[in-house]
């Protein structure tokens, strides 16, 4: 224990808790444009800036675009990048979103999840994440500002890690982390400083079998990002593939290092209660905690209940979750966004699919909660676990695919249909206007 | 285990009622007690009814969702009484700390309390306007709930204050919640 190191309890909302860490990281370039939840994170940052706490390039882009590109150009050139965005603003990254994972730039992003348009709605929910699922970059889901600090800086230990060089997005819940004060405790400056240490170039084999360092860099020239066809764009996504599969290893690694140096470990999941439970919530961010404070509730009333959060949702951690279920008797997944026309929320699916070939497998059903903000307060977890518990007693499913949280009577939404009409209709008045 | 104290403070935008729940936030902090402190989420307009919530446990909080049941409501702005419902969902022993210079008789009857509960009122505008020149509340009914609840000590709370504002804001701050805090009183 005496490894630890000294901390200060601080009181942060998960937004300043990331433009703190950043702080501490003090990378060369950051270059990002204010957007609902995340905007705290540029205002905090840029104040760092101007009182001078940090030296970095702090670059005010005009478009979510022009931060990724930013980043891009400063990571290529061998600086360590941060930038944040949230909702639309990650959706304008999308195509530069594959650009940093491609050119394997290991660039560190806070995505402060919200809700995509249509309807337009600020809040919270894990769509726009999800969107750039297969963008490549890493995808860790933190459950509160504490772990929204400490994966911060652990992010650029396994970007830069030499099996992983991928960019991470770090993912908190918007509003529910980022404008909610929480304690965190950080560790001193120094600490940070020496535990991320000084940013390397990987080393890569030119044509011609010579090394060169890969790095814009007038003395040694080289293009990145050049044009690749049939000929080697497989190899390398196989290489990328590879990359991502290794970051499982290496997640576990620094977030055992980091364990050490602070007290606080981490992992590709994080099961609460596991060890001897019947029923299981099985969901990503902020909703975990409130998991594990009604199964804490359920536990006093001799319900075998547990929580497995999952952490790093890319990599996908597949072995770690079945493993953490094998003996679980019904399970439930909470998605926090839908992928309109799949059989159920992108967590689930993987989970499911994770089972195929088990033979001890849970009944494993799916709810969708929390889309747009709505709140997921105890009371609803509560109906999850004792629906499970229903669930594992008759070991009827019943239906897979649920809906937490939505209003009453939304049947009748549902069920509505829509009639069409011609324009001739409108120009007769047929139906209302003035 | 989960002995979370849960309160909510009614404003409007502009008030300062989320500065309010993060000074006691982190006077409670201060304290060596886990804290969350949160607006109600949403679209601020200056001047429309707005909420902010603070929770504070021995324990580290696990729970992130909203509050529904408060143990202590605060209300910043004597016209919230009528326009919202300030004791929706409180505690059946809950308290209400209540910025107001009605008479004693005139507010508990527009705001019919069950047994258990408590009103407290302070004169907190009237107070302000004499301390700051200007109607704000939001640290002056920080000054009554404490009176009232003793959730954190006033000197945690006069810190907090030293450390957020500067210069004479801060110092006529001290002032307000100190009155405020002798001011207040139970009905």
């Amino acid at each position: 224990m005496s490894k630890i190191v000294k901390q200060e309890m601080m009181g942060m909302n998960g937004d300043t808790a990331c433009a703190y860490a950043v702080k501490q990281c003090n990378p060369e370039v950051v270059a990002a444009y204010p957007i609902t939840p995340q905007t705290i994170i540029v205002e905090v940052f840029s104040e760092y800036v101007a009182n001078g706490e940090v030296t970095t390039e702090f670059i005010p882009v005009e478009s979510e675009h022009s931060a990724m590109s930013t980043s891009i150009g400063a990571a290529a050139a061998g600086a360590r990048a941060y930038t944040a965005s949230a909702s639309q603003g990650l959706a304008l990254m999308y195509e530069m979103l594959y650009i940093a994972s491609g050119l394997r730039l290991p660039i560190v992003m806070t995505c402060v999840n919200r809700a995509l348009s249509a309807p337009i709605n600020i809040h919270g929910d894990h769509s726009d994440a999800m969107g750039a699922r297969d963008s490549g970059w890493l995808q860790l889901y933190c459950e509160n500002s504490q772990e929204a600090y400490d994966t911060i800086i652990q992010a650029w230990r396994i970007a830069e890690h030499k099996d992983v060089l991928l960019p991470v997005m770090v993912n908190i819940d918007g509003f529910i982390l980022s404008h909610t004060l929480e304690n965190v405790s950080v560790i001193p400056d120094d600490a940070v400083k020496k535990f991320i240490g000084e940013k390397k170039i990987p080393v890569v084999k030119k044509p011609n079998g010579e090394l060169t360092p890969y790095i814009l860099h007038p003395d040694y020239p080289a293009s990145i990002g050049a044009i690749d066809l049939q000929d080697y764009y497989f190899e390398h996504k196989r290489q990328q593939a590879e990359a991502m599969n290794n970051a499982l290893k290496v997640i576990k690694e620094i977030g055992e290092e980091y364990g050490e140096l602070t007290g606080r470990t981490y992992g590709l999941i994080d099961p609460y209660m596991m060890d001897d439970a019947e029923i299981a919530i099985i969901v990503m961010g902020s909703t975990a905690g409130t998991a594990k404070y009604v199964a804490d509730l359920m536990r006093n009333k001799g319900v075998k209940a547990g929580v497995l959060r999952v952490r790093s949702f890319r990599p996908f951690p597949r072995d770690d979750i079945v493993k953490a279920l094998k003996n679980i008797k019904a399970c439930a997944v909470l998605d926090r966004s839908m992928s309109f026309g799949s059989y159920g929320g992108p967590l689930f699916t993987e989970i499911r699919s994770s089972f195929c070939y088990e033979c001890d497998k849970p009944i494993i059903v799916n709810y969708y909660y929390g889309l747009g903000g709505r709140d997921a307060p105890p009371n609803l977890l509560d109906n999850v676990f004792n629906e499970l518990k229903n669930i594992a007693e008759t070991g009827k499913t019943g239906e897979e695919i649920r809906y937490l949280g939505l209003r009453e009577g939304e049947k009748d939404a549902v069920n509505y249909k829509a009639e069409l009409v011609s324009f001739k209709d409108l120009n007769t008045g047929k139906i209302g206007g003035k | 285990m989960n002995n979370i104290i849960e309160i909510r403070f009614h404003g409007r935008g502009g008030q300062g009622a989320w500065t309010a729940t993060q000074l006691l936030a982190m006077s409670a902090l201060e304290e060596g007690k886990y804290v969350q402190s949160f607006p109600s989420f949403g679209p601020e307009r200056a001047g429309a009814p707005m909420m902010a919530f603070v929770r504070i446990s021995d324990q580290p909080i696990k729970l992130h969702s909203d509050i529904y049941n408060p143990h202590s409501v605060v209300v910043l702005d004597p016209t919230l009484l009528t326009a919202v419902n300030v004791l929706d969902g409180i505690q059946s022993n809950g308290k209400l700390v209540v910025n107001s210079h009605e008479s004693a008789s005139t507010l508990k009857n527009s705001l019919k309390l069950k047994d258990q509960q408590e009103l407290w009122t302070v004169p907190a505008s009237d107070i302000a306007i004499e301390i700051l020149g200007r109607d704000i509340t939001s640290t002056a009914m920080i000054g009554a709930l404490v009176k009232a609840t003793g959730y954190v000590n006033l000197d945690s709370v006069l810190k907090q204050v030293q450390k957020r504002f500067s210069g004479a804001i801060a110092e006529k701050n001290i002032v307000l919640i100190k009155r405020s805090y002798e001011e207040a009183k139970k009905i």
